[in-house]
This record gives C-alpha cells, structure tokens and sequence, in this order.
C-alpha cells in the first residue's frame, strides 16, 4: 500500500502506523463510564469505506486522517489530523 | 568422464559451444556448454531420469523447459549453499556445478521406496485425512516420521547461508513482466514515448518463445528482431532490463520480484548478493508473462521421455540438443504438431504423429507426411512402455486398432494455459474460455495492469506483437506520455487451433494430473465421488496444484477432469485462487540483511567507544547497546562487578551513559498545558530552572511512562522518558497536539539523539561538577539544590545543560552535551573524577540502586499497573483533568484488593530471590487461586548485604512485616520472604540532598 502524505508525498505503508478509526470523538472529562468504554475498547470493523487515523512514524511525524476502503486497499483521500480536528472532525475543503 | 554428449547437435542452439563446462550428477562426471540449462545438458547426455516422485517414488525425468517443471528437481550445490528442490531446466549449468536427485534411496535407478507405489491405494486423495486418524499419538511418533522418509522432498543445507540477498526498490512509468515478442513489442511502444520502463525476465535471455521456436519475423530469423528490440531498449537509459527476475506477486501498489543475480554462478562475485528482491512501484503494468503447455493424461504419462512438445523444440532449436533418437508427438493442436518438422529437420527419426482430432488440416497432414511420421487422427497413446525410460507406446487409432511403435521420445501437447497467475493476486477469478480451451484473465484486474499476448489468449505471433504493441502504448500513454502505436513487424501464417482432450480413455497405467504431487486422474475421480464438488476444496484434498509448482502444468486438467465428473461445464467449476508468490521464493531474499545482528538496526550511544575500552559488557535496551557492566580483573562473575559499581557509587562517585533515554523537546506559549494534561501531576506552577518528576497514563488507566521534565524557560520545558518508551511518548505527545487538543500553541520534538546524556552519582559528585562546569556556574547546593536545571557551559564553553536528579538516591546530576562531545565528556568526568576514586557503571549497577531506593521501571511499568499499584497515585491531581484520568477511576483499577508495590526480603538473609516468583500465603496449597502478586525486580544489595526485591502484592502496605511464600514453579524456588517497605535505603532522602 501507498500512502500520499500530504507533507511528504507518495511514501510506502511500513512508514506510517495505523490508529483505527477516525471517527471517535473523545468524551468529556464527566461523560458516563459507558461512553469512556465505547471510546476506548469498542471499534466497528467495516467492509468497505472507513475514516481512519495513520502517523507518519518515518516520514513527518504528522498524524494524518485517511479514508480508505478496507476490501481493496484503495485510499480516497489523506488529510493532516490537525487540519480535520481544528474543522470539528468533519470534512477539510 | 562419462557420456559425451552424445545426444548434442552437430549444430544449431543458442549455447556458446566455445565454453565447456564441466558437472557432476549423482557423483557422475558430465560435460555441456555455457547457455545450458543443468536438465539440457543432462539431456546431451542422454541422461533421462533425474528424480523420484514424492509419494509413490516413480522414476521421473524432464517434462518442460521452464519455470513450470514438476518432475526436475534436484538438490544443487554441496555444503552450507545445498539448495533442494532446485528445478534442473531452471539451473543455468556453470563449471563444477554438482547436483543430487532426490527422492531416492538408495539410488536414483534403483529405489526402495518404489514400494510406495504397491501401497498406492492407501496414499490416495484425501490420504493425510483418513488413513492415520487413530490412534493420535501414532500420528506424531510413527506415521509423519515414515511418510517424512518415505515422501520427502529435498534435504535443506542445516546450516547458516553463506551468502549475501539485498532488497532494492525502484519506481518507474510502465514495468512490463516478461521479454517474449509481447513483452519486447510492450517495452518499445513505451520507452518510445519517453516513459521509464523496467522490463523483467525470468529467462536469462530475452526473446521467449522466439528463443525456442524456428520463427521468421519481417523474413528474417526471428532471433535477429529479438536482438535489435534489446539493443534499442538496452540503448534507452531509462529502460531497465532486470533478466533472471521472477514477478512473484502483485501487492497493494507494488509488485514483488526476485533477481537471480548469482544463481548461475558457482559462489556469488565479490560485493555481489546470491539474490536481490525487488520492489517495483509502476504507474502502469503490461502483464505478458506467456503461457504454459498442458501434458495430456493418460497412463504412465509421468515416463522419463514422455516431454511436452514445446520444451522438446526449446531442447532441439535453443540448446541444440535432441531429447531423443525416435520420437511421437501426440497432441491435439496446431502449435504442437509443428513439433513434427523441428524433429525432422533436427535428424530426429518422428515415427509417428498422433493427433487427437479425428480432421486434423491439410497443412499437419502434409508435415507429417514430409517428415515421413505415421498420422494417427482421432488416434491416442493408451500405453507406455519403459519404466526408467520409454520404450515404446501402444497407439490405439480412431478405428480402435492398436499399434505398438517402438521410440525413447515422446511429445504431448493439451494446449496451452495464459500464464494469468499475477492477474488474479487481487482477488479477481480467471474466466474460461471455451473457443481458446482457456482460463483468461479475469474482468477486474489489479489497479494498472494491462494483460497482453500469450497470457491473454492471444497465442499467435501476429497477434501478440500487436497486442504488446497496444498493451505498452496505452500504459505508457495512461501514465502521462504522448504515444504512438510502433509499426508491425510482418510475421507468418500460422494456426493456434486447439480442441480439447482433457483425458485418454482405454488406457492403462496410473495417469497422472499433477506430477509433483502424484496426483492422479483416479484420484480426482475418488474426490468426486466422496463429495467434493468445490475446486477449492478438491486442490486441498487430493493435494493437486499444492505442491511447489504450484500446478502449473497440472490446473486446467485437474478442473476440466472435475467438471466432466460432476457433469458441470468448466465454466462453473471455476479455477482455484492464484496466490503470491508465483513462484517459490528463497526466505533468504524475503529477509535480506535482516538476519542474525543486522535483525534490527543497532544504536550505540556516544560513549560506546570509551565503555568498550573501559572493557564494558553490553546488554540491548530495545535497539540500544548499553554498558551492562565493567568487570576488572580479578572479579569472580558480574555479580562481583556490579557489587562493587553500585557500593562505589553509594560510597564515592560514579558515571553512567543515560542517553537513552528518551529526550522531547517541548516548546510554545501551551507547553504546560500540554503537560498538565498528558501528565497526572501538576506543571504549570513549576518554576523555570526546576524540575519534576512526572507519570502519564494510557487513555485505559494504566500506567504508560513516567521520567523527569524540566523547564528551561516560561515557555520551554525537556521531557525525559524511559529508554524504551521513547518512540511511543514522543507519537503520543504528537497524537495529542495534532489530533485530540490542535488549539494549543505547542510543539514536540525527540532531540534524544542530539544530546549525549551523563549521570555523575555518588556523595563525591559535586566536587566532580565543580572541575567541569565552567567558571561562573555556582554548584553549590544553596545555588543548584536538588531538582534544579540550568543551560550553562562546560569543560571550557561546550553548549550543556545540568540537571540535579536522583535515580539512585545519592547526590547525583545529569549533564547534557551535544552528542559529539559525549565521548569527550565522558573522558574528562574521569579526569576529574580520578582522585575522588570516580568508575563507570552500567546498567545493572543502575537497577541495584533503583531497586535499593523502590523506583519503579521497567519491569513494574508492564501495561499492567496503575499510579496507585506503583504507590503513586497520590500524584493524580484532583484539580484537574488528564489523560487517562477518567478510566484510572474504574472500579477495577481503584480496587483496594490489587496488587500494590512493596518490598520483599528473604526470611533467611542467604537465601537468593528471583523475580517472576508468585506470593502465597504460607499455609495455602500452591494453586492459582491463592496467587496474592507476583515479584518484578530483584537485587543483590551492597548496602544490605543480602537479595532484595520489589513487587506486587495484594494489600501491601497492610501487611507489613507479615512472612509470604515466593515460589517459582518454573525454576523450583520456594522460598520465604517478609513484606517490608519498598525503600530500602535512605527512606528519609537525607542522601539525596547532601
Ligand atoms: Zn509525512
């Protein structure tokens, strides 16, 4: 697999590590323990398109947010972390 | 000497008839020229049985001439390069090659195990599953050691490998997988476009088929276009011609290639690795990769002698030699009937010409009979004579008559299978074509790849020069490049007419599908019988297209016996999954460099030059060598060694490279929030010149990592962590900056490797620090108490920065340098040091006074302990929120019943303690349920004089002074020890101030 970062360019997968999914939000400091344990052990295994995180371990160190389909591999687009946190999660125009 | 060559060609071939080169087979001398294969030139000298099958030990010879060989294996080399399972038409011959066969015992012409074949009915399909099922042990003790000898393959060298194999990447435009006319014409259309083109080749010469087949192309000898098609892209510097290179995989945006770039050599060139494997990144991929014949079944079709009809025009037209004296071809196409004329013109007497098809065209009628051969149409092979070699066959004719033709040589031809292997790595299923007789590649291909030629279904020369043509025009223009289609070059009629026999009826004898695997048309027909209908589940059972091959030769047969027993047509009985790699691979070139030392990479600290002349143990702390410790002469073992580091520490002075640590630089106006956050303690009140000791937890609970932040200004703060931890700490300080808090105004960076890091410990320290601090830096304990930090110079205007910590509870600084001068700084302590009597300690020292003091490390942060486990939870704040906070609080983790740290000395002071051992209570039987904890860290303690250790037990501070068992099932120990405080030195830090 390779991935287009956005601060290096096109770079082999074993340079990046994989985080899961992008779509958690982190709860608040006072949210119930049920949403803790969701946020913390519970993740969705889908077939198909998924919003996920990758670091650039070897590269820039940049955390990125990934969408890719987890059947062909085929990735839709990467975007800074930082970028997509500070838009509130959703979409970067 | 033995035979010489005396089934050589007077002429013709490709081999360097100048280059004689000298082999042995079985011990036997032989001789064959350079450009020889190992089974070509064993075929020039008449050397027909080179193997024994696996499971019944048939006498086996050559079937093919390429890749797809499932009879011709043999072990090649001798010593620590032995290489079993070698496939002989795949050896390039070089001088003093030495090859064994295999399989037999106790030799090749002569082998008992050929009683295999008398217990044929018990190692039918599915023999793994149902023969040996009872009783168990049997299975392990006695079956798999005998079926092991009686069926094994080759014998692997036992011993390290010699030789080098690298891994190289390379990226290009357009990479075009085989150099046939196909390929050749691909690779042109697109280096012509300007595109950078990689061409591999699993041959050591380029041209194909056009190496082995008498082909005119614009009326010339089709060899002169091959070689004008390689001096223009050899001429071309960005076309990359990779020759002995197998394509083995298609992987996610990379295709994965072995280079053979010294198999054809005795030993490897100087600096020359055995095997390169590649990695290819390409925008675009043309698949010509060709096709592969199909043996015909029938009985005893697995004869030494018995020869598909293109490797026999491969043995007559590429290497000059004629695989046999008489010979008959039995095929049921166009292609292989052509076989006919290349024998004749080769010399070789054709005795007949039996063609399946009961109308075979005017043109075959009017070969045969130009070669004098007898024409069977619509006639069959129903019998082999000749066990270690062919004798003879029975020709059973369309009228059912039956004729006995005497001849040492026979060809078959089922056709041909597009070599699709590669198409279908993705996932996609190849698809039968009925009027080609052909599994062709699948609709989705792998992103980029278009297939062309032979491996498409395109068969003839015409049609394949004019498919690479398109194929390597349309990928080149894909990837960016203005394209235009190369002018044709004019080629000859010809006819690929096939009509399918998948297999001969009447006959007798075992008929083989898969040969390599001894699989049978009878067992086939078993499978189907018991009920396997899926082709995935019937390659598993009778083990057909399992074996190293693959079932090259053996696929489309084994599907097309299936489909006519089921009653299915071939269509829906589907082909099983083609998967990487193609073909075998040596783990050698999967591993490269990475073996033995060179696993991992390997960081030496900046003072690893002057501990190793210190004479200094190293010890590996993740990637890092570290010194372990510094025997003198004179000490017993390491524990004497490191008695006397750590009691000289206790008492006077000694340095330690901390370097490994791991060192984050923090910087921006949100530094202390940052930390605030990712630690449990509080920051922001630190003042600037202090520093603190710091833990930080998992989003779990648990305990991640714990080390020393100082603030070197407002808004500037060096984090240390554990060694290991480094790399972690560092990716979570930027996960949290980055992703969960982007708002702050904060930056990270590792700067571990930057600064050379030096702990200077003991009650002497300070007066070393004042020989090494520049002039104008106040050490005193009133200008730089405990947990101080300062940016200074040392050793006359080296850049540094001092810390006071404490790991061993004695005074004790850190004093950070560039890295360079790490070695120097080192060099100088000692200087400084000598008269205070200063050593160098390693880390086991380290741990003995850490375990005297009750620090926690690595053995206590295991991913499985708590702030409050480690006696820490004091540090969490309640006044603010952190990470990992909210889960710290589960019940589970603030259980007053878990297993807190404490210290544990032996009852009897003698008595040694190890870590791993289990607390139970005294009186309890020694089960699992009555585990209370378990040890994590032991030492010998100077101070002491007897072992201590520190570990985890259930309500720990409760039971102070209370006697448990520590037992270690493991190594036997059983031994009594009494809970006391984990400090064992100095608890009141009178030391630690001064
Ligand atoms: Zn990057």
């Amino acid at each position: 697999m390779r991935i287009n970062c956005p601060h290096c360019g096109v770079r082999g997968a074993e340079e990046f590590a994989y985080h899961g999914d992008a779509t958690l939000r982190r709860p608040a400091a006072d949210a119930a323990p049920e949403a803790w344990a969701d946020y913390v052990y519970l993740r969705d295994n889908p077939a198909g398109r998924q919003r996920e995180l990758w670091y650039h371990a070897a590269g820039c160190h940049a955390w990125l947010v990934m969408e890719r389909d987890t059947r062909t591999h085929e990735i839709f687009s990467v975007t800074p972390a930082r970028d997509v946190a500070l838009a509130g999660g959703g979409d970067v125009a | 000497m033995g035979a010489n060559q005396l089934f050589r060609l007077g002429t013709g071939g490709s081999v360097d008839r100048g280059a004689l080169l000298h082999f042995t087979f079985d011990g036997r001398g032989y001789t064959g020229y350079r450009g020889d294969t190992l089974a070509s030139a064993l075929l020039a000298n008449g050397v027909r049985l080179v193997g024994r099958s696996f499971k019944y030990h048939r006498p086996r010879g050559i079937l093919s001439a390429g890749p797809e060989e499932p009879n011709a294996l043999v072990e090649l080399r001798g010593g620590a390069r032995r290489e079993p399972n070698t496939r002989a038409t795949m050896a390039e011959l070089f001088e003093g090659m030495a090859a064994v066969s295999q399989n037999r015992w106790p030799s090749l012409g002569f082998d008992l195990m050929g009683v295999n074949q008398l217990f044929a009915p018990i190692l039918a399909a599915g023999f793994y599953y149902k023969t040996f099922m009872w009783p168990a042990a049997f299975w392990e003790k006695v079956y798999e050691p005998l079926i092991r000898r009686a069926a094994g393959l080759g014998r692997a060298a036992g011993v390290h490998d010699p030789d080098h194999y690298e891994k190289c990447t390379t990226h290009c435009d357009v990479l075009v997988v085989g150099a046939g006319p196909t390929g050749l014409m691909a690779a042109l259309a697109a280096v012509r476009s300007g595109a950078r083109v990689v061409l591999c080749e699993e041959d050591a010469l380029l041209g194909g088929r056009l190496l082995s087949d008498r082909r005119m192309i614009d009326g010339r000898p089709a060899l002169d276009w091959v070689r004008e098609a390689v001096a223009e892209l050899e001429a071309t510097p960005d076309c990359r011609i990779l020759p002995r290179t197998s394509v083995f995989g298609v992987f996610d945006g990379a295709y994965g290639a072995v280079e053979r770039v010294a198999d054809h050599l005795a030993v490897p060139d100087p600096f020359q690795p055995r095997q390169r494997l590649w990695r290819i990144v390409a925008k675009r991929q043309v698949l010509a990769a060709g096709s592969i014949e199909r043996p015909l079944v029938f009985g005893d079709n697995d004869r030494p002698g018995v020869m598909l009809a293109g490797a026999v025009r491969s043995y007559i037209n590429r290497y000059g030699v004629a695989p046999g004296r008489r010979a008959v071809v039995f095929a049921n196409n166009d292609d292989a009937t052509g076989t006919v004329a290349d024998l004749h013109a080769a010399g070789v007497a054709v005795v007949a010409l039996v063609d399946a098809r009961a109308e075979p065209s005017e043109a075959v009628r009017r070969m045969a009979e130009a070669a004098g051969a007898a024409l069977f149409a619509g006639g069959a092979v129903t019998r082999v004579q000749g066990r270690l070699g062919l004798r003879g066959v029975e020709v059973t004719d369309a009228a059912g008559r039956r004729h006995a033709l005497d001849c040492d040589l026979l060809a078959v031809s089922g056709g041909w299978s597009p070599t699709v292997h590669l198409t279908s790595h993705h996932g996609g299923k190849p698809v039968w074509d009925e009027a080609r007789a052909a599994f062709l590649p699948p609709e989705r291909l792998p992103p980029g790849m278009g297939v062309a030629g032979a491996a498409a279904g395109a068969f003839s020369l015409a049609e394949c020069l004019a498919a690479g043509a398109r194929a390597g025009a349309e990928a080149a223009g894909d990837a960016g490049f203005q394209t235009s289609l190369p002018a044709l070059p004019a080629t000859e009629e010809e006819s690929t007419a096939v009509r399918p026999l998948w297999r001969v009826r009447g006959g007798r004898g075992k008929a083989f599908v898969d040969y390599q695997n001894d699989v049978g048309d009878a067992d086939v027909a078993l499978a189907q019988r018991e009920g396997f209908r899926s082709i995935e589940h019937l390659k598993r059972y009778t083990t057909l297209g399992m074996a190293t091959d693959q079932g090259k030769t053996s696929n489309v047969n084994g599907v097309a016996l299936m489909a006519e027993l089921s009653g299915q047509d071939i269509a829906r009985t589907g082909t099983t999954t083609f998967r990487p790699p193609f073909t075998p691979v040596a783990l050698g070139a999967l591993a490269g460099h990475h073996r033995g030392r060179d696993f991992k990479p390997t960081r030496l600290t900046p003072t690893h030059d002057w501990a190793k002349e210190q004479g200094a143990v190293f010890v590996e702390t993740g990637y890092w060598l570290r010194a372990q410790y510094f025997p003198r002469a004179g000490e017993a073992d390491w524990l004497e060694t490191v008695t006397r580091e750590a009691r000289t520490v206790r008492e006077a002075v000694g340095i330690c490279d901390v370097t490994t640590l791991g060192k984050i630089d923090i910087q921006g106006p949100d530094a202390a929030t940052l930390l605030e956050r990712v630690y449990i303690n509080s920051w922001k009140n630190l003042p600037v010149g202090r520093a603190r000791y710091g833990v930080m937890l998992r989003e779990d609970g648990m305990v991640m990592d714990d080390g020393t932040t100082a603030r070197l200004a407002e808004d500037r703060f060096v984090m240390t962590t554990t060694t290991v931890n480094a790399a972690k700490v560092a990716q979570h300080l930027e996960f949290c900056q980055q992703w969960l808090w982007p708002e702050l105004d904060v930056q990270t960076v590792s700067v571990t490797e930057q600064w050379a890091q030096l702990a200077v410990a003991g009650p002497q320290s300070r007066a070393v620090m004042e020989k090494i601090v520049d002039a104008g830096f106040d050490v005193s304990d009133a200008a730089f108490p405990y947990m101080s930090c300062a940016e200074l110079t040392v050793c006359g205007g080296v850049p540094g920065r001092l810390f006071r910590l404490s790991f061993s509870g004695e005074r004790a600084y850190e004093i950070a340098v560039p890295a360079r001068y790490g070695d120097a700084l080192a060099r100088r302590l000692m200087q400084a040091g000598a008269p205070f009597g200063i050593i160098p300690y390693g880390t086991e020292a380290l741990g003995v006074l850490r375990v005297e003091k009750g620090h926690a490390a690595g053995n206590e942060l295991n991913g499985q302990t708590t702030a409050g486990d480690l006696g820490l939870g004091r540090m969490m704040s309640k006044k603010k929120d952190f990470f990992g906070r909210a889960m710290a609080q589960r019940p589970g983790l603030v259980d007053p019943a878990r297993p807190v740290l404490m210290g544990f000395r032996p009852v009897d002071r003698a008595a040694r303690l190890r870590a791993g051992a289990h607390f139970l209570p005294l009186a309890a039987e020694k089960t699992a349920a009555h585990d209370q904890g378990y040890m994590t860290s032991v030492a010998f303690s100077p101070t002491l004089g007897h072992w201590i250790g520190l570990g985890l037990i259930a309500h720990g501070p409760q039971r102070l002074g209370e006697v448990v068992r520590a037992w270690d099932p493991v190594r036997g120990g059983d031994i009594e020890v009494e809970i006391v405080s984990p400090v064992f030195v100095d608890p009141e830090g009178v030391r630690l101030h001064g």
